[in-house]
């Protein structure tokens, strides 16, 4: 198949900056698929962490001297550049998380113990969601009395907005909802479901994981209330994450883990908690993962969020076209607009035998549930082989793993 | 590096794909149900125990080749087996695949799933149905887990 047209020149070299991808896989070149999961690291991000740790770190919010006042400009800076890059209005509005789960999981807690929510009022979530949409709320549901809706999915893996709004009751309290699905790569309307959330006074939550690394994200734009992704889905290192809120939740709802830097006094009678970001930032902070999370936007932004959109579109369309036409591959999920993640089963053949095979032709792809049991049921499969891009990512991957499943097949004599 | 054809041999692929003792008891003395989370793959296990010894098998499983060849010969060598047998079957069987050397020792038909040893990621796919057949013969309710 011809070389997929619409591909970025600079896009296309910026696989020389990830050292790992250099390294052969089981005596092949490897070709990996598996960003959804986690993505590889560029020098950028990983020099960044070096300098940091070697000239500059200290803990931050604390010291008097010049390295610590340093290190803590270092940390502020990052949450201007999450700002920035998110649009959100100001950085208190920004707090820096482990990742997304840990982000789910402080706004449904903090929610949950806010005293806005009464048994019987509800949460709408859809079946595509990553556990991590889903298993944070049910804790909250069972310690609030709330009741959790789940919108459907269409055949094709579509989410329509009318299907969100078809669960949406007057007691509808908050909508939770994936940008991105990490399972069928569908992009869903978040515009939409946020704008007519906020109409009607419902609270949005986006999880924006399998986003933020494939397009440009407004929160202002999508009107959401609350976004967030994790840092190493991004280039960046693991064990960092954002959460956007909006300043006037954060302000109001109340704090999550108590510790250092939340709060303005502790007496053993009582206690007072900082303003926002600080409050729901307990303990000293993944500082140098703020820093090489900033490193890794800094990185990707250089490229232009739409030039990478359009780039990775193409390689994405390709690596569908070419599996389309692989005997016996079927896809699940064929979205109407998809992003990062194209996931398929062979008849046949179990995904996992398949990832097995796929390992020593130097393919890595995650096959598996992809933490989505739901849309797993919902489209009646136990697993699915998934491939998921990622800015490195070439046609010429896509061909590899077209070339392995051609030997899953000689093996399994299909 | 072992060559993927002697972990994905011919006889493993035909137990897979025509599963021996597959279906459910009428009558089972002991139930169980295995899952393995991490690739989805689940069994439910029927035994019928009479005076300690095995008499029948019989088991529904939906996932990989390496999991169901494995319930499938399992299943095959079980009748007619003592329960200390069968738990002996099972110390044996996780020693050939996890043991300092792979000892395949009384291990007859399971022998041919020597080569999931070289392949830390799919061991757990042969042990849930033995997991899963412990459990059945204790008949302990719940479902076994591999993680």
């Amino acid at each position: 198949m011809n070389a997929p047209a619409g591909q970025n020149p600079e896009i296309l070299a910026a696989r020389d900056d990830f050292p790992l991808l250099a390294r052969p896989m089981n005596g092949r070149p490897l070709a990996f698929l598996d960003s959804a999961a986690s993505a590889q690291k560029p020098r950028a991000v990983l020099d960044g962490l070096r300098d940091f740790y070697e000239s500059e770190y200290a803990n931050v919010h604390r010291g008097v001297y010049l390295l610590s006042a340093q290190a803590t400009d270092r940390y502020e800076a990052a949450r201007e550049t999450v700002r920035r890059f998110l649009n959100a209005g100001r950085p208190e509005e920004i707090v820096f998380t482990r990742g997304a789960t840990e982000a789910i999981n402080l706004v449904a807690e903090t929610l949950g113990r806010s005293g806005r929510l009464e048994p019987d009022d509800e949460i709408v979530l859809t079946v595509l969601e990553h556990h991590s949409n889903i298993v944070p709320w049910q804790l909250m549901r069972d310690a609030t009395g709330v009741r959790i809706r789940a919108a459907a999915a269409d055949q094709d893996g579509n989410v329509d907005v009318e299907a969100v709004f078809r669960e949406v009751t007057d007691r509808t309290k908050l909508i939770a909802f994936s940008h991105v699905s990490n399972t069928t790569g569908t992009v869903l309307p978040a515009r939409e479901i946020c704008h007519r959330a906020r109409e009607r006074g419902i609270l949005t939550l986006v999880d924006g994981c399998q986003a933020v690394p494939h397009a440009a994200v407004d929160v202002a734009d999508l009107a959401c209330d609350f976004y967030t992704f994790s840092g190493h889905k991004l280039y960046g290192p693991s064990g960092i994450g954002a959460l956007y809120g909006r300043l006037d939740l954060l302000t109001s709802l109340p704090p999550w883990q108590g510790g250092g830097s939340m709060i303005e006094e502790v007496t053993f009678e009582r206690t007072t908690y900082a303003p926002p970001p600080a409050r729901y930032e307990a303990g000293t902070p993944n500082i140098a993962g703020a820093v090489g999370l900033a490193a890794a936007i800094d990185y990707v932004q250089r490229f232009g969020s739409e030039n990478i959109q359009r780039h990775e579109s193409a390689v994405l369309k390709y690596g569908v076209d070419r599996l389309q036409a692989v005997d016996g591959v079927r896809l699940i999920g064929t979205p109407r607009h998809r992003a990062g993640s194209i996931s398929f089963v062979m008849d046949d053949v179990h995904p996992h035998d398949v990832g097995t095979v796929l390992d020593r032709e130097g393919v890595a792809v995650r096959v598996g549930h992809h933490c989505a049991q739901p849309a797993m049921r919902h489209f009646d499969v136990p697993a699915t082989i998934r491939a998921s891009l990622g800015i490195y990512t070439h046609a010429s991957d896509f061909d590899a793993l077209v070339e392995g499943l051609g030997k899953v097949k000689e093996l399994f004599q299909l | 590096m072992i060559d993927l054809r002697d972990l994905y041999q011919e006889v493993i692929l035909d137990h897979s794909r025509n599963p021996r003792n597959a279906g459910r008891l009428t009558e089972p003395s002991g139930t169980a149900k295995g899952h393995n989370p991490l690739c989805g793959d689940l069994i439910t296990l029927d035994v019928l125990v009479e005076d300690g010894v095995i008499r029948d098998v019989s088991f529904d499983a939906r996932g990989c080749a390496i999991s169901v060849a494995t319930a499938s010969i399992m299943s095959d060598m079980l009748k007619d087996k003592t329960l200390e047998e069968a738990h002996d079957l099972f110390r044996r069987f996780q020693k050939m695949l996890t043991g300092p050397d792979a000892e395949a020792e009384g291990l007859d038909k399971l022998e041919v799933l020597a080569g999931v040893r070289e392949f830390p990621m799919r061991v757990k796919c042969a042990t849930l149905p033995f997991h899963t057949l412990r459990a059945a013969l204790d008949n302990e309710p719940g479902t076994v887990q591999t993680e």
